[in-house]
């Protein structure tokens, strides 16, 4: 398995990352040294193995409808980057 | 003041009225402040810690203390303890203050331990020597050219240097078992599931640990007695019922002990082989029916972990963009550009690597190669892993396959650093308890751990069997 | 032949309930809808370092009610799975849905086509996941704004298979579902709101094809009558493209209300890679029998049931049972009034014409409707024993009714002295001294004036004050009549 420039660039923008030349010709090489180390797993059978989706053994863990105690609308928007009295602010998207 | 090696001591001294906690978190104040080199404390709470020493000797006094009153505490940067700030070693939660208790903090406040500070570790948990945390690596006591191990390298060496009695760590990959083993102290994972993880900053949510340093066994065996259990917020918490640790578990007279036959071979160094063929022959001597076993699926351990936890880490990271807390870029950019660089210029670089692997495995053209792939072999290594702990009482193991290396060491060969993790791994992807316990030096003075692991949810005996062992000696 | 006729259009639709729980659907805060911005939020919500998941037992609940209404099968083995992309409103970067292991899968819902035959849509799959919160663009701003309140609101998808085949059959389809989801409870269904949102993933081909064209999907119909306007013009412009000779490119569009067009959605929308994976921060859940069993025991009556019922349990014609079997509450209030009498019809018209009236009027819900489904059928009685007549009860002692409630018809009937007479003994004298004191009269009827008939019966009204019940009156005169030598 081997992946490129352009392979990098689009797991990067589904990441939300960004890098410059440099450290994006370095990704390449340290993600294809990687990736060819486990290459090896090919070699185990799994015919008929289920894949193991959840280590713990509990089920139907559920919770009873009703309102638990939150954070107060002034602790909300305590840690926030950006905000106002009421909302969480972000840049626009751009058209 | 002498160094305190259990709470046991603490309190008898307490009774005798030669110490008092508020002299206790002096004297641990003072060697951290002594040693601040080490880098261990990202955050002492000095005040507070006082302030609650003195509340909790007026309680001592009065004979209304809590199990844990006397107990000094520090905490991995992971865990979060409302009020004070929680940044996973990471630039990206720059300023952030945490903003609810992890089940485990409550539980300790409950019972009066002392939370003395909030301790280094590799960023995100992501690491093995603690060489990867924003704020600089954490150098070993035992020899500041040589990492501490990692990820809760500030916590072994917390515990090592006599800055705390105890301290809670993380365990995803060996987190907790390494660095304790290079440090020279006790460090336990226990099974996955045992303790709440509410509170602790997710890296991998199907390995993730909280994890337990301590210099006894019987401090960890209490800890873990009032930190497991069943919470209301964790829904993979186990509800099997929490045993009493602290009460001991009988050993039987003759047990059947596998020992990893990679364990004293050629991959580890000749300290390692040497010691741990010491324990071995010790156990052989009281009786014990000793074998050599192989590590089920050997080759494809590592390769199962990196995938899977790269894998959940992508996904668990997400949360970190820059809108509702922490590091957001100053650049005037748009909503794209604010999460590209929010998060480029707030990760690291280990973390910036596993992130991208993760959503490569998980990407849709390669899923089922990788990520389906490995979760099928993680079933494969679970089912022989519980099939060989049915057979054995215990399989004992070096913790890593050498002391603690350089600072520096691994730093154009990432690789060969992830192949070291190569005996702690295991146990997190079969879920079942692990602890490394003290097992010498080597010619250098440097510390050298021998792992013991056990079936799902038998700490009890897991933690009696290493009393026992380090009583051998 | 039109364009149309060439072509057979094909469309899917996705359709969201947000449900009427109390709480979110992974976390305690209120799931209320309209408070104040970030007033209903958690630090779970907000996706704090930490904070886990945990699951909501009335939302699954609402799910397992939909799937059986809709005689799906519903999953013994339930996972959450994670769809990951970035997006303010998204807080955790990922939405916890259902991938693999959806709680419903087929279904089928019935709908009425417009030349009054029925066909079951088959649907693909209903399954759980989270609302996102809203973002606000605003003009002239540079920043969105974002609230939470909405984020982790517990969401049921329908998905149907591409089996509907017209505008209009799509309409029927989210009236069904609105009237279904109301029915249970389990949403109010306004499209308006938000609390019911629809998708719809159109195509066309040439009649007669075996291949699908290719699929545009449309978002962002507030109503379901926005949604048949959408589709209408989308399967134009796609066939207007085929005949142009061009091909159909597959992407998202949106709707514009005001111009009644799709138009193609100019934000990067590229086919987003989501990464779906199962859930580790949540457990399985295994659907036992027992507790199937109690939902299902536990299942209000279903509007094509009771539309079944109405009509041959209760002989009622199709349009009376579709106008009351409409809202659950007024069908239910309607079959309390046929428990207390058997004149269905007669229960019928009153619920759809007087009782209906008054609520609409007044915009009113039936639980607040004044009299009770006991007193109707009373009145109801109180004519069909003649003891007064339709028009009385219609015009007089109903208004009473509504203004004394407490009061039954019978008592409101004597208050207001217009209590029939149909006791013929009663009758019978007045009636015989009538016909004696007019024996020129009585030969003339005898002799075939007929008509005279109103005659007698406007004397014998008059004569009992105009208490005696005409029907019985005018029968009692012509044997009367008859009978006589």
């Amino acid at each position: 398995m081997s992946i490129d420039k352009e392979t990098i660039q689009k797991i990067a923008h589904l990441a939300r990352l960004e890098f410059n030349e440099e450290k994006e010709a370095e990704m390449v090489k340290s993600m294809n040294r990687i990736l060819d180390w486990m290459e090896v797993l090919n070699k185990v059978d799994t015919e008929n193995v289920k894949p193991l989706t959840h280590m713990s053994a509990e089920v139907n863990v559920l919770r009873v409808d009703e309102i638990r105690p939150g954070l107060s609308h002034q602790e909300a928007l305590l840690n926030a980057p950006k905000k106002d009295s009421d909302y969480f602010r972000v840049p626009k998207v751009l058209e | 003041m002498k160094r305190f090696n259990s709470l046991t001591e603490i309190r008898k001294e307490i009774l005798s009225g030669n110490l008092t906690c508020e002299t206790l978190v002096n004297y641990y104040l003072e060697n951290i402040n002594k040693k601040k080199h080490l880098n261990v404390f990202l955050e002492v709470y000095s005040e507070e810690a006082l302030k609650e020493a003195k509340l909790i000797d007026a309680k001592l006094k009065n004979g209304t203390a809590g199990k844990l009153a006397g107990m000094v505490i520090g905490i991995k940067d992971v865990i979060s303890h409302k009020g004070h700030g929680l940044q996973a070693a990471s630039q990206i939660l720059n300023g952030f203050e945490a903003q609810f208790n992890a089940t485990v903090i409550d539980r300790l406040l409950r019972e009066d331990a002392i939370i003395i500070g909030r301790q280094n570790c590799d960023e995100f948990a992501m690491g093995s020597s603690n060489e990867n945390s924003s704020f600089g690596p954490v150098l070993n006591d035992a020899d500041n050219t040589c990492v501490p191990g990692g990820s809760s390298g500030g916590s072994a060496v917390a515990v090592q240097a006599d800055f705390c009695l105890a301290s809670l760590g993380s365990d995803t990959g060996g987190s907790v078992r390494q660095p304790a083993s290079f440090c020279g102290v006790i460090g336990l994972k226990p099974t996955y599931s045992r303790i709440s993880r509410w509170g602790l900053v997710a890296y991998a949510s199907s390995f993730d640990c909280i994890g337990i340093f301590t210099r006894s066994i019987e401090d960890n065996a209490l800890l873990l007695e009032i930190i497991a259990g069943a919470d209301d917020f964790d829904s993979t918490v186990s509800f099997k019922e929490v045993e009493q640790y602290s009460k001991g578990f009988p050993i039987p007279k003759k047990l059947k002990i596998g020992y990893l036959k990679e364990g004293i071979g050629n991959g580890v160094s000749a300290s390692v082989k040497e010691k741990t063929l010491g324990s071995i022959a010790k156990l052989k001597a009281q009786g014990h029916d000793l074998h050599e076993v192989e590590i089920p699926f050997l080759d494809y351990i590592l390769p199962v972990y990196y995938i899977l936890t790269t894998a959940e880490a992508s996904s668990n990271l997400s949360r970190f963009d820059g809108v509702r807390y922490g590091h957001r870029t100053k650049e005037q950019t748009d909503l794209l550009g604010m999460y590209k660089k929010s998060r480029a210029e707030g990760f690291g670089e280990e973390v910036k690597k596993r992130i991208m692997l993760g959503t490569f495995v998980l990407s849709a053209s390669y899923y089922d190669a990788y990520y389906t792939k490995a979760q099928k072999v993680r079933r494969l290594i679970k089912d022989k892993t519980d099939e060989l702990l049915a057979e054995f009482d215990f399989i004992i193991m070096p913790s890593a396959p050498t002391t603690a290396f350089k600072i520096n060491q691994f730093s154009k060969d990432a690789l060969a650093m992830y192949l070291a993790d190569v005996f702690t791994v295991q146990a997190n992807i079969a879920g079942i308890p692990a602890i490394s316990i003290p097992n010498g030096v080597d010619s250098n003075g440097m510390p050298i751990g021998l792992q013991i692991i056990s079936a799902s949810f038998t700490e009890n005996k897991l933690l009696s069997f290493s009393d026992y062992l380090l009583n051998l000696n | 032949m039109s364009l149309r006729d060439k072509y057979q259009p094909v469309i899917g639709l996705e359709v969201h309930c947000q449900m009427l729980t109390i709480s979110k659907a992974f976390v305690g805060d209120s799931a209320e809808f309209g408070d104040l911005p970030n007033t209903n939020v958690s630090v779970i919500t907000l996706a704090h370092p930490g904070a886990l998941p945990k699951a909501n037992k009335t939302a699954v609940e609402f799910a397992m009610k939909i799937g059986l209404a809709c005689g799906s099968e519903i999953s013994r083995y339930n996972e959450y799975a994670r769809k990951n992309y970035y997006y303010p409103d998204l807080p955790k970067g990922y939405q916890i849905t259902q991938d693999k292991h959806p709680i419903c899968i087929g279904g089928k819902v019935k709908i009425k086509l417009n030349d009054g035959s029925y066909r079951e849509v088959q649907l693909n799959r209903i399954h759980m996941e989270e609302d996102a919160g809203k973002s606000i663009h605003i003009d002239g701003e540079t920043d969105t704004l974002v609230d939470y309140n909405r984020a982790g609101v517990p969401l049921i998808e329908m998905v149907s298979e591409p089996d509907l085949f017209s505008s209009d059959e799509a309409y029927q389809f989210l009236t069904e579902v609105r009237k279904l989801v109301r029915y249970l409870e389990i949403c109010d269904g306004n499209m308006e709101e938000g609390s019911l949102r629809c998708d719809a993933n159109i195509s066309v081909m040439l009649k007669g094809s075996k291949t699908l064209g290719k699929k545009v999907e449309v978002k962002n119909m507030n109503s379901i009558r926005n949604v048949q306007r959408a589709i209408e013009h989308e399967i134009d412009r796609q066939i207007d493209q085929l005949e142009k000779g061009e091909t159909i490119i597959s992407e998202t569009r949106t709707f514009d209300a005001g111009t009644g067009k799709t138009a193609s959605m100019r934000t990067k929308e590229e086919m987003n890679d989501y990464r779906y994976f199962p859930e580790p921060d949540l457990q399985p859940i295994i659907v036992s029998e027992e507790w199937l069993t109690n939902i299902r025991s536990a299942m209000p009556p279903l509007p094509n049931y009771l539309l079944d019922k109405f009509q041959k349990q209760y002989g009622l014609p199709e349009y009376d049972a579709y106008v009351l079997t409409d809202n659950k509450e007024i069908a239910l209030f309607f079959e309390e009034i046929c428990g207390k009498t058997t004149n269905y019809k007669a229960a019928s018209n009153w619920v759809m014409g007087p009782v209906k009236s008054f609520l609409n009027e007044l915009t009113l819900h039936i639980k607040d409707y004044p009299v009770t489904p006991a007193k109707l059928a009373e009145l109801i009685e109180l004519v069909d024993s003649r003891k007064v007549s339709h028009t009385a009860a219609q015009q007089t002692i109903y208004p009473e009714m509504l203004i004394s409630p407490a009061k039954t018809p019978l008592q409101l009937a004597k208050e207001l002295n217009i209590l029939q007479d149909s006791n013929s003994d009663s009758l019978l004298p007045i009636i015989k001294s009538v016909l004696a004191e007019m024996p020129a009269k009585v030969a003339e009827y005898r002799g075939g004036k007929k008509g005279i008939l109103g005659l007698f019966m406007g004397e014998v009204m008059r004569r009992s004050k105009g208490k005696a019940d005409p029907k019985l009156a005018s029968e009692l005169v012509i044997k009367e009549l008859d009978s006589i030598e």
